[in-house]
């Protein structure tokens, strides 16, 4: 591969929906597959999923009727034989991935490291890391 | 020179992908990775992945659903 060409993906993940969480997941784990660098900078709604025990309490950003609409999508998902969240965030974590988390979000919302999964956490930052991500990357989401 | 084989039948996206990735950097140059699976896409899909990675397509094969597709680090 060419030295100078942009081989990076980098996604902003604001919303903690499951739907997106799983769409941001998938992208950034193909990039990975397709001999990129990915990394995914947690914010807003999505920190939220990084939280101990929280990856996977996010509604459907459609549909959700209190639930209901959630349950039959995982339902739907568990019968396609569709990989867990968290099986997804482990595989980015090993095929060398980057989860960054916003410190901003965690003023905010009162978040400590401690709430958080500080294990697969590569460092905690602002919007200058994103940028500096985001100049180098081919593909850059924001979802 | 080692062969390792991935068995992804029955899974869906991005799963074949993402384990073909996983076998082929635990693999030291030289060695084959043989994946099986029954995700149509992946069948495409991987072949790219192995051109963008910059390593060998050995072989692409089907038998009913399942494709065998072999790849040399």
């Amino acid at each position: 591969m060419a030295g100078n060409e942009k081989n990076k993906a980098t996604i902003i993940a604001h919303s903690g929906d499951m739907d997106k969480i799983y769409s941001a997941l998938i992208v950034a784990n193909g990039a990975l597959a397709m001999g990129m660098e990915a990394s995914i900078f947690f914010t807003f709604w999505g920190l939220q999923r990084l939280k101990k025990g929280g990856l996977d309490k996010g509604p459907l950003s459609k549909m959700n009727m209190f639930g209901l609409g959630k349950w039959m999508v995982k339902r739907k998902m568990k019968a396609a034989n569709t990989a867990s969240l968290e099986r997804m965030l482990q595989d980015f974590v090993e095929l060398g991935g980057k989860i960054l988390a916003c410190d901003m979000t965690m003023q905010i919302m009162g978040i400590k490291k401690e709430d958080l999964r500080d294990d697969l956490i590569s460092d905690y930052c602002a919007v200058g890391t994103y940028v500096n991500e985001a100049r180098e990357s081919a593909i850059t989401l924001f979802i | 020179m080692a062969e390792i084989k991935v068995d992804c039948k029955g899974e869906t996206c991005p799963v074949p992908l993402v384990e073909t990735r996983k076998a082929l950097r635990k693999a030291e140059p030289g060695d084959i990775v043989e994946v099986i699976g029954t995700h149509p896409a992946s069948k495409k899909e991987i072949p790219m992945a192995v051109k963008a990675l910059g390593l060998e397509l050995l072989e692409l094969t089907e038998e009913g659903d399942t494709w065998r597709i072999r790849i040399r680090k």
